[in-house]
């Protein structure tokens, strides 16, 4: 293989080729969930894969999350690295005692007796009109639970790294996608990349604030950070890529060049993964800090149907510039 | 079924007085020594319960699964677990199955294939099937066990699981410890028929009802569930009629009624297999003394390693967390 070849890939491709590399290369790595099958899953993302690892891999089950996740973490006790989609990640609901009060506890209440090397991927966030059940950004759940790893990929480069590298993880992982960034592009290396759990990436430098933003949100404030900067500010903005572990020791790198912290994000504010990070950088880096950090998030409601307000409530491009312009006025 | 050779009678007997023996141990130390910061908890004693763990589980190889409840110290022994880590685990001490990370419902030997008790009713059910999925696709021929009582039939786990297993034959067994008590709730009064076996036929599926109390009667159903699962014909629902003997737990009193409770005493398992063994089995008053003085030493001896075990290093609570 070229090395240093680039391919363009959608986040959809990227996720499809992680999947497709670790199956190829672990015949214990398994599929199951709903619709993902001979359809591909309702974002495509496990297309082909029925056909290269036929239906025993790559398992279509009934409409029960429950038993989902919980057969996902029985198949990892028994030696398998299953990966379990649950179609939408406000599913998760249903599934989050197999994932909770099992998987994130069965190595410690163990006496560490065991590995889980589990995936639960699912796609979160709003923007399409899918209203309040289809459209939450639930991860400040997942983050709260010890034994839990939460990753959330940005680009697709990231996307395919680290969903490798979940898979290859021997903890149960959530790892939540985007369902209206899937067609998002983005240049992905054809070699092998794994990209580790809890290593932050600066996904572009400045000097006057550091942003830190996830999934969706990370894209939008790198637009953001354009349009600023031909105003002359200088955005530098950190993609997380895993809530937990969190790589703090970078955020705070940012911050102590910055002087400046602000977290942007599509979840409800309140009780939302903004105020963790706030509350560490504050504790952490209070001397750097020029001002107090800012929060972007939507407002406590759940996610409207209807365009004009469900654009209201979670943060677009324009609103992120206005808030961030106004915070260094 | 042919009936049983002497040996195995013995060891059934064994297996049945060593559960009886442990919950009896674990329960007057729970009296004594809560209070003093061991035996914490609520502790859920499986007495009355013996010939359904014993019954399955000495059917079962070392690598087959087993999936527990909260209820869970019988279905350990009788898959071969140590008196005296598992009381060690109660107790807290390092020494445990669990390192004293776990407690009475979080019994642990991925080597006897025991994957856990789960202090989530129904909880167990979906891992099983996941145990059983595991099973098929290394083309294996070891069966998953899930025990729950009738409180957990109750939970959606157990139709998405049913039905799951049912849907791609994997081998499993249900085994439903029905003792006919949800915590204090009748079971009349959760269940709207009266063999939840019976929820085993709308997925297409045997569900068989047997007398819970009767070790042989439960061994035989459990045989052919278990060759069933073994060939790849899919799951059995063994709905295994009981009855617990104490209160829920310890920190829930009695609410039954004492007429109720002497009805069942007079069906005690170990009383009856007692009686079997004598009458049938071919065995002596004499031996059947012996093998309970065997238990006592083996449970004392089983304590006191408890008692002499090393407390956790509290600055530990992090060690496990990760893999």
């Amino acid at each position: 293989m070229e090395k240093g070849r680039m391919r363009n890939l959608t986040m959809t491709a990227a996720l499809n080729t992680a999947l497709r590399e670790e199956m190829r290369r672990d015949e214990t790595v398994i599929v199951m969930g709903e619709d993902i099958g001979v359809y591909g899953g309702v974002y495509g993302v496990t297309i082909g894969l029925q056909r290269e690892f036929g239906p025993d891999r790559v398992r279509d089950t009934p409409i029960s999350e429950m038993a989902i996740a919980g057969m996902a973490l029985g198949a990892a006790l028994g030696g398998l690295r299953p990966v379990a989609e649950i179609m939408y990640c406000d599913f998760l609901a249903h599934a989050a005692d197999a994932i909770v009060n099992n998987a994130a506890k069965w190595r410690y209440m163990s006496g560490g007796q065991y590995a889980l090397p589990l995936v639960v991927r699912s796609p979160a966030g709003g923007g399409g009109g899918t209203a309040a059940q289809h459209s939450q950004s639930l991860e400040a759940w997942f983050t709260h639970i010890p034994g839990l790893k939460v990753v959330m990929p940005s680009v697709p480069r990231d996307a395919r790294g680290l969903l490798k590298a979940a898979i290859r993880d021997d903890n149960p992982v959530v790892f939540i996608e985007h369902k209206h960034h899937y067609t998002y592009k983005g240049e992905v290396p054809a070699e092998e990349e794994i990209i580790p759990l809890g290593v932050a990436d600066v996904k572009r430098a400045g000097t006057d604030l550091t942003v830190v933003s996830w999934s969706r949100h990370l894209t939008l404030c790198l637009e953001a950070a354009e349009i600023l900067a031909a105003e002359g500010i200088s955005l530098e903005v950190v993609d997380p890529r895993t809530l937990q572990p969190l790589d703090l020791a970078t955020i705070c790198q940012s911050v102590a060049k910055t002087g400046r912290l602000a977290v942007v994000h599509e979840a409800v504010l309140f009780g939302g993964f903004g105020g963790e990070i706030v509350a560490q950088v504050v504790q952490e880096c209070w001397g750097d800090l020029k001002q107090p950090p800012l929060r972007i998030g939507a407002p406590f409601c759940p996610i409207p149907y209807s365009e004009p307000m469900e654009s209201f409530v979670i943060p677009q491009v324009t609103t992120i510039v206005d808030r961030l312009r106004a915070y260094l006025a | 079924m042919p009936n049983p050779r002497p040996d195995d009678l013995r060891h059934l007997y064994r297996l049945m007085v060593t559960i009886r023996r442990f919950e009896e141990v674990a329960t007057e130390r729970y009296l004594a020594a809560g209070r003093a910061g061991q035996f914490m908890g609520a502790l859920h004693t499986y007495v009355g319960e013996e010939a359904i763990a014993v019954g399955v589980c000495s059917l079962l190889r070392e690598d087959d699964f087993v999936i527990s409840t909260h209820r869970g110290h019988g279905h350990c022994l009788a898959k071969g677990a140590d008196p005296g880590p598992m009381l060690a685990e109660l107790a807290g001490r390092e020494t445990g199955y669990s390192r004293g990370y776990g407690g009475s419902m979080h019994i642990f030997a991925p080597e006897l294939g025991l994957l856990g008790g789960n202090g989530i009713v129904g909880g167990g059910m979906p891992l099983a099937a996941g145990a059983a999925f595991t099973a098929q696709y290394t083309g294996t021929d070891r069966v998953a066990v899930c025990f729950f009582g009738d409180g957990a039939s109750k939970q959606g786990t157990f139709h998405e699981s049913f039905n799951l297993c049912a849907l791609w034959d994997l081998p499993a067994l249900f085994v439903c410890e029905n003792n006919c008590y949800a915590a204090t709730t009748p079971v009349k009064d959760s269940c709207p028929i009266v063999d939840i076996a019976e929820m085993a036929h709308g997925y297409g599926c045997p569900g068989v009802v047997v007398d819970g109390n009767n070790v042989l009667a439960v061994r035989a159903v459990a045989e052919e569930a278990i060759a069933r699962a073994r060939a790849g014909r899919g799951p059995t629902l063994i709905e295994a009629k009981t009855y617990r003997m104490k209160p829920h737990c310890m920190v829930i009193r009695e609410t039954r009624d004492q007429c109720e409770l002497d009805e069942w005493a007079e069906k005690d398992p170990i009383q009856r297999f007692e009686a079997y063994l004598l009458e049938e089995g071919g065995l002596a008053a004499e031996e059947l003394r012996g093998i309970r003085d065997e238990v006592d030493t083996v449970l004392a001896a089983a304590a006191a390693f408890a008692d002499a075990s090393p407390w956790p290093d509290p600055a530990r609570v992090m060690e496990v967390l990760w893999a």
